[in-house]
Order: C-alpha cells, then sequence, then structure tokens
C-alpha cells in the first residue's frame, strides 16, 4: 500500500510523477486483484449478522479470530504444515545438489539412463501414481502420519532437474582448479559450486515450499486425524463445518494465508525470480 | 600395506562410478520408491479390481472397455475441455495484456505487481473459500450489488449452468499472477531498440506488437500454452473445495469423477485406468502443441 502513497522523496523527483494513462488500466486491474483478499479481511471483523447485511461494517472486532482457534487446532495444523514443508525443502536442497550435480559434471554407469528416467517421472502427473503411492504408504505403516505427507517428495525429480541443468550452465574451470588443490568430489560441490548457486538453489526451495505448503489432493488422501492434518486440509474441514457462519470461516483462512504471504512480501524479488525460471526452463 | 590399500580406496572414490552412485544414491531410492514404483504398479492396478483394501484381482482390459460405455466418464471429459478452452486462453490472453502493462517504470509499479502476484502463494483452498463467499447466492457481496444495480440474484455455483463457468473464474485469478511474472521475465528480454525500430518505420504501436513483440515472445506463449493445459487438465482442489463435482455432476471434471472413483466408491483399478487415459491424452496433447508450436514458433538464435 506504501508504494502508492506519495513520499517526500518523490516530490524532489517530481518528473517520476509525469500521469501515465496506464494508471487507469492498473488501477482497476489491482483493484479486481486485491478485492477478494479485502473483502475477506473485512468479513472476518464482521459479526454474523452485519455480514447478512449490505454495507461496510468496520466493526473491528477480533472475536472470529478467538472462536476459530478455540474451535479449531490451527496452532496444530501450522505446526504441523511447517514440519512437513521445512523438512521437505531440506531435503530437497541437499539431494537435489547431490543427484543434480552428479548428473551434470560425473560420467558413471547408467548416468544417462538415470537421468531419462528422472525426466520420465517429471511428466507423469501425481492422479496416475496417486494410488499405489497410498498402498506403499501404508505398507510403510506411514498412512496417516506426518512422514506420509514428507516422503513421496522429499526429493522431487523437479529439482534433480533443474539443478542439473544449472550444473550444466556453470564454468568447469573452478571446479577443476579446487580438485587439483585436493578437494575432493565433496569437498569442491560444498565448498565450490553450492556458494555461487544462491538462485537456483533459492528457486528449488521456494517452489518446494510452494508446493508443499499449499499442497491439496496428497494431505486429504493420506491423512485422516484431524491431529496430523495441514492448514489446507484443516481450513478445508472447518470451511465444511461452518459454512453458515461466514465471518468465522474467513477469519481461519486470513490465519492460514498469513505465514505465506508475509514470507512472500519480505521475499517477493525471491518468489518471481523463481516463477520466472520455471518459464525460462521449458 | 596400509598405504597400499589408502591408494586403492584412494583411487575407487577418485572414479566418477562410485562417487557418481553415491551422490544419487538418496535420489535414487527415494525417486525410485515414490515415482518409479507407483508408475508401474499403477499399470498393473489399472488392469485390475481393486478396491484399496484387498489386493486385487485381475481382470485384464475390462476397466479400459468400461471406460468406453461410460456415460459420466464420456461426459466428465467433455466438461473437463470446456473448461479447458475457457481457461487457457482467457489465462493467456488476460496475462499477455497484464504483463505489458506491467512492463513500464512508472510511479506505484511494484504496488501494482504485488497485487497481480499474490494469488499466485495464496493456496488453492483459500481462493476457493473466498471465491465461494463472494459468490454465495444469498449473502455474497457479488449478489448484493447486482440487486442494487436492478439485477436478479444469481445461483453462481449452485446453478448447474453457472457453476463450471464460475469456476473458471476462480482458477483464471488463481493463475493469472503466474503467467504474467513468465510474460514478463520474457518482455524484459525484448531489447528496446526492436520496437522503436518497428515504430520509426511508421507503424501503429498495436501493429508494432502484434508483429515484433508477439513473434519474440513465442517460445514463452508456447511454454504458456502447454503448462496451463497440462494443470488445466488436473483441475481438482477448487471442484472438490467448492462444489463436490455438483449441481448435478455439472463440475464434475474428469480428475474430480477418478477421484470419486477411487476414493468413494472404491473402485481403484477403474480409477487409475481413467488417470493412465487423462495422461496418454496429456502426453498427446503436449507432443501435437509443441509440434504445432514448432512450425509457428521462431526461436531467436
Amino acid at each position: 500500500m506504501s508504494e502508492a502513497a506519495i513520499r517526500p522523496e518523490d516530490l524532489t523527483t517530481a518528473r517520476r510523477w509525469t500521469p501515465s494513462p496506464w494508471h487507469l488500466v492498473l488501477i482497476p486491474l489491482a483493484l479486481v486483484m486485491l478485492f477478494p483478499f479485502f473483502w475477506l479481511v473485512v468479513t472476518s471483523l464482521q459479526t454474523l449478522t452485519q455480514s447478512r447485511t449490505f454495507g461496510l461494517h468496520f466493526a473491528l472486532q477480533f472475536h472470529n479470530y478467538v472462536d476459530a482457534w478455540t474451535q479449531a487446532p490451527f496452532g496444530r495444523w501450522l505446526a504441523n504444515t511447517t514440519i512437513v514443508s521445512v523438512t521437505v525443502v531440506i531435503s530437497n536442497l541437499v539431494f537435489c545438489s547431490l543427484a543434480g550435480y552428479a548428473l551434470a559434471r560425473m560420467r558413471f554407469f547408467g548416468s544417462g539412463a538415470l537421468f531419462l528416467v528422472i525426466l520420465a517421472t517429471l511428466m507423469v502427473p501425481f492422479q496416475v501414481v496417486m494410488v499405489p503411492t497410498l498402498l506403499i504408504v501404508r505398507g510403510l505403516g506411514l498412512v496417516d502420519t506426518l512422514p506420509a505427507l514428507m516422503a513421496p517428495n522429499l526429493v522431487t525429480p523437479f529439482g534433480v532437474f533443474l539443478l542439473r541443468q544449472f550444473f550444466k550452465t556453470m564454468p568447469v574451470e573452478i571446479e577443476e582448479a579446487a580438485r587439483i588443490d585436493g578437494a575432493g568430489r565433496l569437498g569442491t560441490l560444498v565448498k565450490v559450486v553450492i556458494p555461487s548457486m544462491r538462485a537456483p538453489l533459492a528457486t528449488v526451495g521456494i517452489m518446494t515450499l510452494l508446493w508443499t505448503w499449499n499442497d491439496f489432493l496428497w494431505p486429504l488422501i493420506a491423512i485422516q486425524s484431524e491431529k496430523n492434518f495441514t492448514l489446507q486440509l484443516g481450513l478445508m474441514t472447518f470451511q465444511g463445518a461452518h459454512t453458515i457462519n461466514w465471518p468465522l470461516v474467513m477469519a481461519g483462512t486470513v490465519t492460514t494465508q498469513i505465514p505465506m504471504l508475509v514470507i512472500f512480501i519480505v521475499a517477493q524479488r525471491w518468489f518471481v525470480q523463481s516463477l520466472a525460471t520455471q518459464g525460462l526452463k521449458g | 600395506m596400509s598405504s597400499g590399500r589408502a591408494s586403492f580406496r584412494d583411487r575407487l572414490f577418485a572414479s566418477d562410478h562410485v562417487a557418481g552412485w553415491l551422490f544419487v544414491s538418496p535420489a535414487v531410492v527415494l525417486i525410485g520408491l515414490f515415482g518409479v514404483a507407483p508408475i508401474v504398479w499403477a499399470l498393473i492396478i489399472s488392469f485390475q479390481n481393486n478396491s484399496l483394501i484387498t489386493s486385487g484381482t485381475w481382470v485384464g482390459l475390462a476397466n479400459y472397455r468400461h471406460l468406453l460405455h461410460d456415460p459420466m466418464f464420456t461426459a466428465s471429459v467433455r466438461r473437463t475441455i470446456v473448461y479447458t478452452l475457457l481457461f487457457v486462453p482467457i489465462t493467456l490472453f488476460g496475462a499477455l495484456a497484464v504483463a505489458v502493462a506491467l512492463n513500464r517504470r512508472l510511479h506505484g509499479i511494484r504496488f501494482y505487481r504485488t497485487a497481480v502476484f499474490a494469488p499466485v502463494v495464496t493456496s488453492t483452498v483459500a481462493t476457493a473459500i473466498m471465491f465461494s463467499w463472494l459468490l454465495d447466492p444469498y449473502f455474497g457481496i457479488v449478489n448484493v450489488v447486482l440487486n442494487k444495480l436492478g439485477v436478479a440474484s444469481q445461483g453462481f455455483f449452485q446453478n448447474p449452468g453457472q457453476a463450471l463457468y464460475c469456476i473458471v473464474l476462480v482458477t483464471v485469478w488463481g493463475w493469472l499472477g503466474f503467467a504474467v511474472v513468465i510474460y514478463l521475465a520474457a518482455l524484459q528480454g525484448i531489447p528496446r531498440e526492436l520496437l522503436e525500430a518497428a515504430e520509426i518505420d511508421g507503424a501503429t504501436r498495436w501493429r508494432a506488437f502484434w508483429r515484433v513483440q508477439f513473434p519474440l515472445l513465442g517460445p514463452t506463449t508456447l511454454f504458456l500454452v502447454v503448462w496451463l493445459t497440462i494443470n488445466s487438465l488436473q483441475l481438482f482442489d477448487e471442484i472438490y473445495v467448492i462444489t463436490r463435482g455438483g449441481p448435478l455432476a455439472s463440475t464434475t471434471v474428469v480428475v474430480y469423477y477418478l477421484f470419486q472413483q477411487a476414493f468413494a466408491f472404491f473402485q481403484a483399478g477403474y480409477a487409475t485406468a481413467i488417470a493412465y487415459v487423462v495422461f496418454l491424452a496429456i502426453l498427446a496433447l503436449t507432443v501435437v502443441q509443441l509440434l504445432i508450436g514448432r512450425k509457428l514458433v521462431h526461436y531467436r538464435s
């Protein structure tokens, strides 16, 4: 919001304030995109009766939030989602780096075939594998536990593929210098290669985080007990149980979306770059 | 003796065969278990009568044969096609227009961009819930405004004739930002001189855009068409949260149908056969799109 306000430094650089007809397009656009969020927050602050009568009721009463948090274990669901997401992100960063580096830089028995297999799994939609994945997770005794949500995503073919492509584009010379200096493969990767891989690692981290945090179909299948719900799953059941009380549902929705929205606003540049990278690789 | 063993170990670990497999082994185990094995197993299940509870019995091609004579399946495919034919072009051209508008130095441009990108990080569940409320037939703000304008209240998600179109609206809102990011990155890669050269030639801005910029965006457009199509054929979350396939099955798209088969009717074999058919359709469609694209798109050398 502050971006749109006039700041003191803008008055001195008056030429930046040249009126542009594009504002006439962009302001309505921004309003349309932001209106659902605006209405979400407004409703969450209303009483049930206010929400059913037209008019802007900026009641500023927070009892919906208190009610939502006492009626459903949102804190527990937030913790579950965080544990699963953080584990999956770290695991992907480590194991996709290792595999991507090996596939880009080493020639070992079967490496070509292995890369093709990974590429093939990348293209298969989740619906194809969801039944056998459930059966495998059940076979491992993990159904209805948090590890069930982690296991299938600990190493994503997407991460391996993306990092392999990036390692390919890096110049080999620095690594060779390090190897001549006596560093092993792992040492070279950790001390020389990884530090110059911030952007692609951020891409894998952010995409994995976004995907795991917001995933719905797999938790819906793999989890039954309320105590093991993720935020999205919890929010869905919460909404299903309270459709007559929209302000309460909206308060729940706001609280579940805040963590990701805050991360997004703080790290917007990285998010945008990560999404754009996906397009460039395609 | 010990120095001999050490040098043997050194040589062994210096060779890429051992180091390579050590590096990929965690990925191989996990992708093997949760990537490759399920693909093969799914194919087997699709030839089975499988209830998810007991182990399946072999039925050969019966599931695939049943597909051809299942009017519910055919209807769900038709709805998926209608949805895709609306969702992909609207998102694509909408995003193109928005990206062009956002591709300039302007006061407040960061605010506008944030507004467009924010839905991308909002979960599909939250998006679905927000729109359920906006389009609520009784107390939703959209109907309230329509009433003030003298228009009668609409059923939206509760009207079989409107529900699928409302789902299009919800998903366009959710996906627009993603497509804009991709287009914006591509637009910023086009040198300004190219456009200026075209304008000096006397071409209008509109023609300059379609003749110069749009062809240069060809690879990006192709990527987005493929990507949006793949995702729209897999539409599920919004349907599950908002309509559960209703009213009167008017939003039962193919993935929702196969989900029902697997987890409501416990016809996992049949569901997996549907999933395989969807997968093959996606694969075929992607190949066709890429082939057509290769003819139309000019890659810059």
